[in-house]
């Protein structure tokens, strides 16, 4: 039985696009909730690094309109700790217990009649911390500085893994040239436009939760959710809703919140609901990895790559929260990329700091591997005096070599490399760019050109994960391996088709593809096909590989969608043979008519013949019931790690090349993206237009994540970066439209012979444009994302110096830090003595600091106050510890402090120094101070002048309070020059 | 008009896309969740609350405006006009959405409702705009899944179109 | 992100504004257009016990153009000043910045006046009245004044306005002929803050440029006639006087060579676009 394609390989129109054109989209928060829902919200910690010594939530509590506050200990009474990555003797909750590790930690959650009130309720939550010193950096991690993370583990390196494929030793040892580069990949998300929803309910009489989440998958994490909650995975519900406002990875990592969600709903006795917002999601949604790589290259004279030896020093964040160390491994089997090379030798070692858990991510360890391997192909053309086109033609696996089992042991499935670069050099006029390039530097333009060569793994094989763990631990915890797909093709009385699959799109248009493949399968037109996308764990069928990640989709759940449609038509087939009276191999499924091969007029409507189950199943054989199908579909190819740490990590891959011109502005620093050429083999194209917009959208998250985008940290893990404000995200303006072009190898190993096509993007453009800034800068190394301020640097030279400089003032602060420094001193009209015991007397301390209301003296050298601080129209109470120490009366003191409130913390010590003068005291003074909490990471840009402001409103006040000199000298005095 | 109190709902009063719409919120209410969770009108989205992304953009007095950054309070006598609003008839869709649909403009949809809004004002005033002033245009509007591409080629799709059919529908 | 409680006033008279802001100080807030305000409220930044809405008083409407200065009323929006026909030429520095203030969107809400009040070191508009040196008219109940525009930027987000005064309008001086303008500002995107932002304006014997981005406030300084290396530094001395400092989207050394380069061209550009 046969039918044609007709389809697959257009762009038809989406089926989903008219609702969410119209506003009629069905996201999580434009769905009614029951009655009775509650709603949550949640505070989180300011601090990067703490011990928690108290939580105060009385008058929380008794807010009218609050249901409930939790914390810690309610979460920990009412659910178990999620699993850890590695073998580890320590726990990972979702809330912070006893301890904050990162700024955004949930501390506790207030719930309430709505969102406004929770949010009035976390005003009146007091929690007091102790600060621990924070790791921010990975390399402080590997150095013990600072403390350890989780002090039952000992140090903050929780993992240490060594792998060697071939004869790495020999190969570096024989090796005409060695060449490295090292690389630090900065933090970054692809933020989707929707944030994490939750409605979670609790059935006390089941003891059973259901809950309501646009969580993707993969639903692995089912598991993890039901055993947190300790519910068996019957007890434990969870439903997607219909839309879903994009992913990419983050909402893997809603599942923690499903738990918090979950225990409250048990605990209020009703359902709660929670939408996060972007200033949580930002700082505590899940982060990418950053890393830090040292990547060495055994070379021939000629460019040929001989051996690879990476050292990768992986930053998972405070937690090792499932499914990390992911990240790093889920490339394990590509890490020579494109490459035809058969020695490899890997450190892996993975370090906690005191920053966002990570996660899934668009490109999912891909960035950060290609990042360094492709830097490393332009620095070995330009050290050996090499076109890095050659470079890359000569290394790449040659065509015919496919299917190709890397040194790792990833199977590349198919692939043309060298014609597709051919191709994309031609199709791309890559001539024409050389020659821009050099018409640009004959103008004294700064120009430059990127090449870079990437393999995009799709369809992960659920057990990559285990290679983290020694062949002896594997052998003990028995085998992972996999990646199950499932569909279900359905028939109803009236005829008509309905498709259900576990995907949880979010916006890739499944329901669309799905429909032209079992259209096409079945004769019949996309509009005759539903698809429903939903998944709900307790009513449909689905594996822990269920959900979409690793661009698993078009592969694995088109090809499913495919199997369980071939599976009805084969019984149907039988039905109709029997019907028409011709053999089965001649019947054809066409025009939504199943008919005989060579006679058209002996047919039957589809409708008819689908419906036949219902309505006359005793007129149909039992092993021809076509009522629904279920295809589970596991590729065989993804098997185990082998005991030599061999890893086929990915089912399918695709092949990238990339070619690109930027130019960049001599005095402001700034890229501009000339032109920009990615060509793309990701298999068989079901839908053009969606494959183009994939590639579009990975384009723009790649030239955000190299231009635009940092998760920024201060030394003291303030988080820096938490509205758009700050984060930024590229637009219109920033983002060109690049040359796509296609080439097509099917892969052999999946049923229609696609590949995934998602991430590509985001593991080959950063790289590129690097590439090509390094090519226009003529530098040896550089690190993302490339800032105008970064690129200026390089640019600008040597600083002309400053005409008539004043006696130099502080050290500079380190650049992005929140440590303010400043010197200063003024005039006051009293001697030395009166202005010590003025700094010594609470009352006068109550007149002189900035909005204290009460000051309490504790002892002769340490005062606490309320104080309201604002600049402008932002102001907030915070209570201030203030110590006097190293005191030499009457000549010097230091004054410690610490400010708390909710906006923010600050500490800061300044040594004031008293000396007489003929008109009374000279007081100078220098301070050393850091701000941290909600108002650094919101308003990094204002703090310094907020900070110099509040410095000079005591001062000021001081002087006032002595009778000091002319206010307006005092002024200037202080603050040196300027207006 | 007297001082509306914190703790109380006080009756608003608006006109949304042609219908006068009644209903009560505290003064802070944002028009953004009263519009969506009062008036029913979920087509309007919300990305950032902070006015950066511009999912919430909907029109008020005749421009589009971000429902984020405006109080339900403030808008007490305006007239508002949101996504639902766009389609000249159920089932159909106005010009500008067509085409959207046409070029594949849209993905996961999350965004789409603020750019249809500022794009449906825009292209009233500027019928005949080029790729870079549509592109400048759309600057304050963030979208993580197209890259931008297909929606300006539906932006000019949906112009010249325009351009062509007498009727903005 | 939702705001804290507070009390809402519509205002019908200026009075009833004045009376307002006596009463309740700094605990009440004029909301105007509401796109910077809005955030910190939503954010908790700021909590306010009133928010006194004057965008419905007909007499801050309107934008006045008369003896060489554009008067724009306190609920006069951005989109309004920018689509004004004669902006063009009755002040070509205006319509050369109006552009870069955030985006159409909140142009079309923002107004004139609440972005002078708000007063972020950046911001175009406080920068465009330094260069221009335009004033600012206060009121309250007690009185009306006028202040100049170097003596109302006082600091970071920091004005001369006193807690029960609001601002009325802000007056630009006008295009004179033979004067020539010129705006440039660079940031990480378009609409973004502005990492500098530069405002020249020069007359026959004068030539004045305002800086905004590095120091606590927009700043301006007169150069004369200074011209090739005597005016590279003289602008050098501009750059490190503003005192910039590192943030997380620039060096404090990267805002002094825009300082430098960018003024140096916007200078010149408003040299050459003299009448």
């Amino acid at each position: 039985m046969s039918s044609e394609t007709i389809w697959c390989g257009q762009s038809v129109e989406r089926v989903e696009d008219a609702a969410l054109l119209t506003g009629r989209g069905r996201f999580i928060d434009d769905l009614g909730v029951k009655p009775g829902t509650l709603h949550a919200a949640i505070l989180r910690s300011p601090h990067a690094h703490a011990t928690i010594t108290s939580i105060r939530a009385d008058a929380a509590r008794q807010m009218p309109g609050v249901a409930a506050i939790l914390t810690g200990p309610d979460i920990t009474a009412n659910s178990a700790s999620l699993p850890v990555g590695v073998r580890a003797q320590i726990e990972c909750w979702p809330i912070a217990v006893d301890r904050v590790r990162y700024v955004g930690e949930p501390v506790a959650i207030a719930v309430a009649t709505s969102r406004y009130v929770a949010e009035d309720a976390l005003d009146l939550i007091e929690v007091d911390y102790e600060t621990l010193p924070p790791v921010v950096d990975p390399l402080a991690a590997l150095d013990n500085t600072g403390s350890v993370l989780h002090p039952a583990l000992g140090s903050n390196l929780v993992n240490e893994r060594h792998f060697r494929y071939g004869d790495p030793e020999r190969a570096f040892a024989d090796a005409a040239r060695k060449i490295s580069v090292t690389i630090r990949y900065p933090r970054n998300s692809c933020t989707p436009m929707e944030t994490y929803g939750i409605v979670a309910e609790y059935d006390p009489g089941e003891d059973a939760y259901d809950v309501l989440t646009n969580f993707m998958g993969p639903f692995s994490l089912h598991s993890v959710m039901a055993r947190a909650l300790k519910v068996p995975g019957n007890r434990f519900r969870l439903r997607t809703p219909p839309d879903s406002g994009g992913s990419f990875g983050v909402k893997q990592g809603v599942f923690p919140y499903v738990v918090l969600m979950g225990v409250a709903a048990r605990l209020c006795g009703r359902p709660v609901k929670w939408v996060e917002d972007r200033l949580e999601h930002l700082a505590a949604s899940v982060s990418a990895t950053n890393r830090v790589t040292t990547l060495e290259a055994a070379v021939d004279a000629d460019g040929r790559v001989r051996a690879l030896s990476y050292d990768q020093i992986e930053d998972v964040g405070a937690h090792i929260r499932a499914p990390e160390p992911a990240t790093l491994y889920r490339m394990h089997g590509n890490l020579t990329g494109a490459y035809d090379i058969r020695h490899v030798a890997v450190r892996n070692r993975v370090v906690v700091t005191n920053k966002t858990p990570t996660g899934l991510n668009r490109g999912f360890g891909g960035p950060q591997v290609y990042y360094a391997l492709e830097r490393l192909m332009q620095r070995i053309a330009i050290e050996l005096g090499l076109d890095p086109l050659d470079v890359i033609r000569k290394n790449l696996i040659p065509s015919g070599a496919f299917p190709y089992r890397t040194a790792t042991g990833a199977l590349l499935d198919s692939g043309d490399y060298t014609k597709a670069l051919d191709l994309a050099l031609a199709d791309g006029q890559f001539d024409e760019l050389r020659k821009r390039q050099e018409q640009a530097r004959a103008e004294g333009r700064i120009y430059g050109i990127g090449l870079t060569a990437a393999v995009e793994p799709s369809v992960s094989n659920m057990g990559y994960i285990t290679t983290v763990l020694t062949p002896e631990e594997r052998r003990k915890a028995g085998p992972k391996n996999g990646a199950q797909a499932t569909a279900t093709v359905s028939l109803d009385p009236l005829g008509s088709v309905s498709v259900h699959v576990a995907s949880a799109p979010a916006g890739q248009g499944h329901r669309t593809v799905l429909a032209q493949i079992v259209a096409d399968e079945l004769g019949l037109k996309p509009s005759d096909v539903r698809v429903v996308a939903e998944l709900d764990t307790a009513r449909d069928a689905w594996s822990i590989a269920s959900g979409n990640y690793s661009s698993r989709f078009a592969a694995a759940v088109g090809g499913a969608a495919h199997l369980a449609a071939g599976k009805i038509k084969a019984k149907l087939a039988r039905t109709a043979a029997a019907q028409l009276n011709v053999p089965a191999s001649e019947i054809e499924f066409a025009q939504g008519r199943v008919r005989a091969r060579g006679n058209p007029d002996n047919a039957v409507s589809f409708s008819r013949l689908a419906a036949a189950s219902h309505w006359s199943p005793g007129l149909v054989p039992e092993e021809n019931q076509a009522l629904r199908e279920t295809a589970f579909w596991t590729p065989p190819e993804l098997t185990p790690p082998t005991e030599n740490d061999e890893i086929n990590s990915s089912l399918c891959h695709g092949f990238i090349f990339d070619f690109c011109g930027v130019e960049i502005d001599r005095i402001t620093g700034a890229v501009r993206i000339d032109k920009y050429v990615t060509m793309h083999d990701c298999g068989r194209i079901l839908h053009p237009g969606m494959v183009e917009g994939q590639v579009t959208g990975g384009f723009a998250h790649a030239v955000g994540a190299a231009l635009y985008e940092e998760f920024a940290y201060g030394p003291d893990g303030a988080f820096l970066t938490g509205t758009f404000a700050d984060y930024l995200v590229p637009t219109t303006t920033e983002v060109p439209s690049p040359v796509i072009l296609h080439l097509e190898t099917p892969s052999p190993f999946t049923p229609l012979g696609t590949k995934g096509v998602g991430e590509g993007n985001c593991m080959s453009t950063p790289v590129c444009l690097a590439n090509a800034v390094a090519d226009a800068l003529g530098v040896e190394s550089i690190d993302l994302p490339l800032t105008p301020a970064k690129i200026g640097a390089l640019l600008h030279g040597d600083e002309k110096p400053q005409r008539n400089a004043k006696p130099a003032p502080a050290t500079p602060a380190k650049g992005g830090g929140r440590a303010l420094r400043g010197q200063g001193e003024a005039q006051v009209a009293a001697s030395p003595e009166a202005v010590w015991e003025m700094l010594l007397d609470a009352d006068t301390l109550a007149s002189i600091i900035p909005g204290a209301h009460g000051v309490q003296k504790l002892s002769d050298t340490h005062f606490k106050a309320d104080v309201t601080l604002g600049v402008g129209p932002v102001t907030g109470r915070y209570k201030a510890d203030i110590r006097l120490s190293d005191l030499v009366r009457p000549k010097s003191v230091t004054l410690t402090g610490v400010v708390t409130g909710a906006l923010g913390d600050g500490r800061g010590s300044g040594r004031i120094t008293l000396t007489p003068n003929a008109n009374g005291t000279t007081l100078s003074y220098d301070y050393d101070a850091e701000i941290g909490g909600k108002v650094a990471s919101i308003g990094g840009r204002l703090l310094d002048g907020a900070a110099k402001m509040v410095i000079r409103q005591f001062f000021a006040a001081l002087a006032r309070k002595t009778g000091g000199a002319n206010k307006r000298g005092f002024f200037a005095r202080l603050f040196g020059g300027g207006k | 008009m007297p001082r509306l109190s914190a703790d109380a709902r006080h009756r608003i009063r608006f006109t949304v896309n042609g219908r006068v719409m009644e209903t009560e919120a505290e003064p802070r209410a944002l028009l953004s969740d009263v519009l969506r969770h009062d008036l029913a009108l979920t087509g309007t989205h919300v990305g950032c609350e902070h006015g950066v992304c511009g999912a919430c953009t909907i029109q008020i007095d005749g421009v589009p405006a971000r429902s984020c950054l405006t109080l339900a309070v403030q808008a007490d006598g305006a007239d508002i006009r949101t996504v639902e609003a766009l389609a000249p008839a159920p089932g159909r869709l106005s010009v500008l959405q067509d085409s959207f649909r046409r070029h594949h403009a849209l993905q996961c949809g999350f965004c789409t409702a603020g750019i249809l809004m500022s794009l449906d004002s825009y292209l009233r005033k500027h019928p005949n705009p080029s790729e870079g002033e549509l592109r400048d245009y759309l600057g304050g509007h963030l979208c993580r899944c197209t890259g931008y591409v297909p929606i300006v080629a539906a932006a000019l799709d949906a112009a010249k179109r325009l351009q062509e059919e007498p009727a903005h529908a | 992100m939702k705001p804290a409680r507070f009390d809402y006033l519509r205002a019908e008279t200026l009075a009833e504004a004045h009376a307002a802001l006596a009463e309740d100080g700094n605990d009440a807030r004029i909301i105007a257009g509401g796109q910077t305000l809005m955030p910190m409220l939503s954010m908790r930044l700021a909590r306010p016990k009133v928010l006194v809405d004057i965008m419905h008083l007909p007499q801050l409407r309107k934008i006045a153009n008369s003896n060489n200065a554009i008067r724009v009323g306190a609920a006069v929006r951005q989109a309004e000043l920018l689509n004004w026909p004669e902006l063009a030429t009755a002040q070509p520095l205006l319509a050369a910045a109006l552009p870069w203030v955030g985006h159409p969107q909140t142009r079309n809400r923002g107004t004139i006046c609440g972005s002078a009040a708000h007063a972020d070191p950046s911001a175009e508009i406080p920068l465009s009245l330094i260069a221009l040196g335009g004033t600012v008219e206060l009121s309250s109940r007690r009185k009306h004044r006028s202040v100049a525009a170097e003596d109302f930027f006082t600091g970071m987000m920091s004005t001369a306005r006193s807690e029960d005064e609001m601002i009325e309008a802000v007056t630009f001086p006008a295009a004179r002929r033979g004067h020539g303008y010129a705006f440039n500002e660079f940031g990480r995107r378009h609409g973004d803050f502005a990492i500098v932002a530069c405002a020249a304006v020069v007359t026959d014997k004068e030539t004045r440029l305002a800086i905004g981005g590095v120091a606590d406030r927009p700043s301006v300084r007169e150069f004369g006639t200074l011209d090739g290396s005597a005016l590279d530094d003289a602008l050098n001395d501009f750059a490190f006087d503003l005192d910039a400092r590192d943030d997380l989207h620039a060096t404090a050394r990267y805002r002094r060579e825009l300082v430098r380069r960018m003024g140096r061209a916007t200078i010149e550009e408003a040299r050459q676009c003299r009448a």
